[in-house]
């Protein structure tokens, strides 16, 4: 490469006395550092040791691993090796068409089609992507936003078809757009009618699938982007409180809807940061349910969370270092009492997974799980004087951050005005700046660099070239072969519902899958109804 | 980085950052925009999901000397094809394109042979960035 290359300076990495998330880590800490009023009992609240008494013995976290690529067809395939591998429960990645409500035939949506994830564009999609799987017996989880009522609908129309009753259909949608503003773009409608559509979802599911997860709520975005620990529980929690909000002005229950709200976080390096932001978030949000809501139920007061460990941390240079990032950030979401874990891949910094770096994610956690032993009394750090000090420190932090976003009014204008999504970005410089100066030491890009190193793996995963081609042919089936009327019955009808402010659309989602009405045409009925966002672009 | 905001290597040029096509994934167009912006650039930024043709047409009207697409979904040959055609198509082939995002190693070689000025990626210092947009714009 003719880049202006500077000539490698050899340096030392410096052990610096702050973490990752600016809180100061002293050489030691004394038994003055514990108060035990703060900590409890694990299973008790206010939950600092974990929501279960019992920890990983009543039952192992889950072993989640995220994929999806191309058609129905190959990412069918795909689950089906990873749940023979041991994996105990889906992830489906959809592609940015999926997610941004384009059809396939949209010109936006060409380029992208199976390319983040698997295109399913209408209910004969899903029909082949769960094609031998009872769907009564594993729980799916969907990473999806914008789209996310519709994903669900699709969802349950499945398990209609496949005969099995909705009641036990166990799983998550993501369905979290407030951070989709903040860090992943892929928004659809305004924010205030967005959160009509979340609190339809999840007032629903309540009702007709009550196993299933309806939101996670997700800080994983903007921590990758830039935030740190502290910010990211900090924006996930005042998140969660905004949707709690919603929830309640819709006439939920809070003591009943909180039981199925959950939680997503990413980890990255500083291993005690991670560790006190989960024991810290566990109990701040204990202490928010029942404190300002008056909730009673335990269940209701859980702050049940999944991580995934690699994203940001993960560099192109040297690659195999990133299996040793995994392994360790792993240890911390354990630590921490996450409930289900998602190992990213070697290569995940630069290309979808191939099956043997795929493989290798899901060996880590079993080697962890299986033979370390980490998992097998609750909280080991419970009582530690650096954990439990840490933990305070952080809970502090977060708590601070919180209160900014409370004084700029809450997160809605917040995000309204591009006031959280400016405040990330600078904070993203900053990040990438302390990293090339050296203040964060990422072995093989900052340090330890190796001359003329050949970036990548030996194996290349590739993409079947006709992943386009074919999803657009049987798109074009489906138009042809299904009943246009009754398509055209059940989108008048959701655009009714759309309409008033008090009707849930899910039941008319629910008739337009099954109708095999596209996700295209459901997203345009919507915002015929609702506008589109306009993203404040203020830099 | 305190060198580049005190030598602001990039002063007089327009520059427009571009997201093209559905990627989200914005911070890294975002920190790019705001080191161009403090190397002395004027910056646009177009803010996300644009086609090629806008982007092509926002360079052409706001006169830039450069366009720096960002890309993570994978879809960078198309996009980057795209927005190349684009440019020729308003007369504009001169404008020079860089490409930041994840792109695998040999494609890196393919879009430079497209025509692409230069590649970046994330695990690139912000200031290798600058001096080498210096360089080309110079």
């Amino acid at each position: 490469m003719n880049m202006r290359e500077k000539p490698a300076v050899v340096r030392e990495p410096v052990m610096t006395s702050v973490s990752r998330s600016g809180i100061p880590v002293p050489a030691s800490v004394d038994a003055g550092a514990v108060h035990p009023e703060n900590i409890g009992q694990p299973g008790e609240y206010p939950f600092t040791r974990g929501i279960f008494p019992d920890g990983y013995n009543g039952r192992l976290w889950t072993i989640r691993q995220y994929s999806g690529f191309g058609t129905a067809e190959e990412s069918n395939e795909r689950y089906k090796f990873l749940l023979a591998q041991g994996q105990t429960g889906l992830s489906v990645a959809l592609d940015l068409p999926t997610q941004c409500g384009y059809d396939p035939t949209h010109p936006m949506a060409r380029p992208e089609i199976g390319k983040v994830g698997v295109s399913l564009s209408n209910l004969s999609e899903a029909e082949i992507l769960f094609q031998g799987l009872d769907l009564s017996k594993i729980s799916t989880s969907f990473t999806i936003n914008g789209t996310a009522a519709i994903i669900y609908a699709m969802y349950l129309a499945v398990a209609d078809k496949q005969g099995v009753p909705r009641e036990k259909l166990t799983g998550t949608i993501q369905n979290d757009i407030l951070k989709e503003y903040v860090a992943r773009g892929t928004w659809i409608f305004p924010v205030r009618p967005s959160m009509r559509l979340i609190a339809d979802s999840i007032l629903y599911s309540n009702d007709v699938s009550p196993r299933f997860n309806a939101i996670s709520i997700a800080g994983a975005h903007v921590r990758d982007a830039g935030a740190t620990a502290a910010e990211e529980m900090a924006y996930t929690l005042a998140n969660g409180l905004a949707y709690v909000e919603e929830l309640r002005r819709r006439g939920g229950d809070v003591e009943k809807f909180a039981k199925r709200l959950s939680f997503f976080f990413y980890v990255h390096m500083d291993f005690f940061d991670e560790i006190a932001k989960f024991r810290a978030g566990r109990r701040l949000w204990a202490r928010l349910m029942k404190e300002r809501y008056g909730v009673k139920d335990p269940k209701a007061q859980h702050f049940r969370f999944g991580v995934v460990c690699g994203g940001s941390s993960l560099v192109a240079p040297q690659p195999y270092n990133n299996v040793v990032r995994v392994a360790v950030e792993t240890m911390a979401a354990v630590f921490g009492g996450a409930q289900s874990i998602f190992t990213c891949a070697l290569d995940e910094a630069f290309q979808i997974p191939t099956e043997f770096s795929a493989e290798l994610a899901v060996r880590t956690q079993q080697i962890l799980a299986f033979e370390s032993g980490i998992g097998r009394t609750v909280d080991p750090l419970g009582g530690s004087y650096f954990v439990e000090q840490h933990t305070d420190c952080m809970e502090e932090m977060i708590t601070k951050v919180m209160s900014e976003i409370d004084a700029y009014g809450g997160v809605i204008p917040a995000i309204e005005d591009g006031w959280m999504q400016l405040r990330l970005a600078e904070r993203g410089l900053e990040r990438k700046l302390d990293a090339d100066a050296g203040k964060n030491v990422i072995v093989g890009q900052n340090f330890f660099k190796k001359e003329n190193e050949e970036i990548g793996v030996r194996e290349l995963f590739t993409l079947d070239p006709t992943v386009a081609q074919r999803a657009l042919e049987k798109f074009q089936r489906v138009l042809d072969t299904r009943q246009q009327s009754a398509v055209d019955v059940a989108l008048t009808k959701l655009s009714a519902a759309a309409a008033k402010d008090r009707e849930n659309v899910m039941p008319y989602l629910i008739d337009c899958c099954h109708a095999y009405a596209t996700v295209g045409e459901m997203v345009s009925c919507l915002k015929n109804q609702w506008g589109e966002f306009k993203e404040p672009v203020n830099l | 980085m305190n060198e580049i905001k005190t030598q602001r290597p990039l002063a007089g040029k327009r520059i427009l950052v571009g997201k093209p096509g559905l990627d989200g994934h914005d911070i890294g167009a975002k920190i790019v925009a705001l080191t161009l912006r403090d190397a002395g650039a004027e910056v646009i930024y177009t803010g996300l999901r644009r086609t090629p043709q806008q982007i092509a047409q926002v360079a052409v009207d706001e006169g830039v000397d450069a366009v720096g697409l960002s890309i993570l979904s994978g879809s960078h040959k198309e996009l980057v094809a795209d927005v190349l055609a684009q440019l020729r198509a308003l007369t504009a082939g001169n404008i020079k394109v860089f490409v930041g995002g994840t792109i695998p190693r040999a494609d890196q070689a393919l879009l430079r042979e497209m025509g692409v000025a230069a590649v970046f990626t994330a695990d690139m210092p912000l200031d290798v960035v600058v001096a080498e947009l210096a360089h080309q714009l110079s």
